[in-house]
């Protein structure tokens, strides 16, 4: 197989493959989660929810007070690679239009050289992160194979979709199959990770602040 | 015309000056991006060269190679340097024909074994053990045989010689490979193309004159002076790419601005070759100047590459499994939550209700 081989086979089959094995296991979970049951709640609300629950979707999204302090790492290095991320995902023309290919949703992108300088800086926090996780004792004794694992799958396709575009090392033709192959990778793994909170982290924010405040903690 | 003397009777003879012979070597010389002193070197060796025999084998080809090197020749300093080389064999240009021609063939292969130069357009059929292309009966794969290893080196041009191109494309019904899955110990130099840029083929040919030896190859067998970039990389519509400006139709606002044709599926991001800076035409133009995106003619199996038109961010075939695998999702979500609900109901039906006397006991 040549490298064009290769890359049309990762644009192909590669990638039907991936995104079914991706929309079976998103679809699976969140049927599962939801359908899920709770006993009715036959106790009388504390206070009335509210908005409570929308409210703490965005409450946790901000760092608890002196927290950035304490643990700066996690928090700006945090923030600055999953912003990063969504900047790279969603507004990197060429991914606008693979998504436009499959959807037919399409927006406006950013200048690529915007979206070089961003991929830096998400690299950038996420060697930090991993560091400072090796680093810390609590944070590596928290750390299972899952964690480095989820770690990879993401770092992978920012690094080789980077260094397709900078023309480091290998053909662009090669680096580009592989930088697609790697996004397959992480697409077949994310619904059967940790990588999900990126579909459940906000329906459990809600959750959480919905039934805190029928217990009498609204927000 | 002394058929074998050195080139620079032959150049004054067909009224070139010595001026543009050196023009010519140093623009090749800065085309190949080898040193400034080679231009020098690349005219004493040509000028003194003698000519080399060069037989050109049309394999399973449709002769746009051949067409698109004698289009650049006649008025241009590099179709001398062809017209200066002994072209002993090429079925197109010869004057011979039928038997004569191949007698020309096979005295110059028996009379300059191991010195001359073989140059092959078209892929070699395999199948029914070549029967699918013959000349003068006999398989395009047996005369290779015989003639590739008398060879001192090996030239495939054209992408159906280099890499088996149109005819190896899906299904591949005569079983077309490459010149080089046939001839494995002999130097071969591939230069793609669907046809070959001219200049490319007669800059190997004067590197081969000047220094006796083939130019550096890539891992395809493409000579790097030519083959180093992408299209892309050299395109004048580059800028719009970056900028996110992209023609969506070719007759759109766009594309009479001249913006990239990446979406339109241009393939210059990853084709390797030198028409954005060395052009066609004498340097006219190159497809994209013309408003159609490259269609990697010079890649590797091209032609099964997903779609000309279809943009390298697209998905390369319909996606088949994605509709089902989403309904197979849901179905395995349902399944696998009336489980979990029958496992409630059975841990809610074997529940005992603990009394004081079992909690004291």
């Amino acid at each position: 197989m040549n490298e064009l081989q290769f890359l049309t086979w990762v644009r192909g089959p590669g990638l039907d493959i991936a995104l079914s094995i991706f929309l079976l296991g998103v679809i699976w979970r969140l049927v599962e989660i939801y359908t899920l049951g709770r006993k009715p709640d036959l106790a009388v609300p504390r206070s009335r929810p509210g908005a409570s629950g929308w409210h703490t979707m965005l409450r946790r999204s901000l760092p608890p007070p002196g927290m950035v302090k304490r643990s700066p790492v996690s928090y700006i290095g945090g923030y600055i690679f999953h912003v990063g991320l969504a900047i790279i995902v969603f507004l990197f023309i060429p991914h606008i239009k693979l998504i436009e290919g499959l959807t037919g949703l399409s927006w406006p992108g950013l200048p690529s050289q915007v979206i070089d300088a961003v991929t830096v800086v998400t690299l950038a926090a996420m060697v930090v992160v991993l560091v400072d996780r090796i680093n810390k004792p609590v944070k590596r004794y928290l750390s299972t194979f899952e964690d480095y694992f989820t770690w990879t799958l993401t770092f992978l396709p920012v690094l080789t979709g980077y260094l397709a575009v900078q023309h480091l090392f290998l053909p662009y033709t090669t680096l580009l199959a592989l930088h697609i192959l790697s996004a397959e990778l992480l697409l077949v793994f994310l619904p059967f990770t940790k990588l999900f909170h990126a579909f459940t982290a906000w329906g459990s924010r809600w959750f959480n602040g919905d039934i805190n405040a029928k217990r009498g903690v609204p927000v | 015309m002394n058929k074998h003397g050195p080139l620079l009777e032959n150049l004054a003879w067909q009224g070139i000056s010595r001026r543009s012979f050196l023009k010519y070597c140093a623009t090749l010389a800065s085309l190949m991006a080898l040193p400034p002193t080679a231009g020098r070197a690349m005219a004493e060796a040509l000028v003194h060269a003698p000519r080399p025999s060069v037989i050109w084998l049309p394999f399973q080809e449709c002769t746009g190679c051949t067409e698109s090197i004698t289009r650049s020749h006649s008025p241009s300093i590099e179709g001398l340097i062809f017209d200066s080389i002994s072209l002993d064999y090429q079925e197109t240009l010869m004057a011979a024909a039928g038997h004569q021609a191949e007698e020309v063939l096979h005295k110059t292969v028996s009379e300059n074994a191991g010195k001359f130069l073989l140059i092959i357009d078209g892929s070699v059929a395999t199948g029914l053990d070549g029967a699918y292309s013959c000349i003068a009966g006999r398989s395009n794969l047996d005369l290779l045989r015989e003639v590739g290893p008398k060879a001192a080196a090996i030239v495939a041009v054209g992408s159906c010689a280099a890499y088996g191109g149109i005819p190896k494309a899906k299904p591949n019904p005569t079983g077309a490979v490459a010149v080089s899955d046939i001839i494995k110990d002999k130097p071969i130099v591939n230069i793609p193309g669907c046809p070959p840029i001219p200049v490319v083929m007669t800059g190997v040919l004067a590197h081969y004159l000047t220094f006796g030896s083939l130019p550096e190859l890539d891992r395809l067998g493409r000579p790097r002076a030519f083959f180093g970039e992408t299209i892309h990389d050299r395109c004048y519509r580059r800028p719009f790419y970056d900028q996110g400006k992209f023609a969506k139709s070719f007759d759109d606002e766009g594309a009479r601005k001249g913006w990239c044709l990446f979406e339109l599926g241009c393939k210059g991001p990853v084709t390797y070759n030198a028409c954005a800076h060395v052009k066609w035409n004498h340097g006219t133009s190159f497809p994209i100047e013309s408003g159609h995106g490259c269609i990697g003619c010079s890649e590797p199996d091209f032609w099964d590459a997903g779609g000309f038109y279809k943009a390298l961010s697209m998905p390369a075939d319909p996606l088949k499994l994605v509709a089902g695998a989403a309904v197979a999702g849901a179905a395995v979500g349902v399944a696998v939550s009336i489980a979990n609900r029958a496992r409630k109901g059975a841990a809610k039906a074997a529940h005992e209700t603990a009394t004081l006397a079992d909690l004291e006991k």
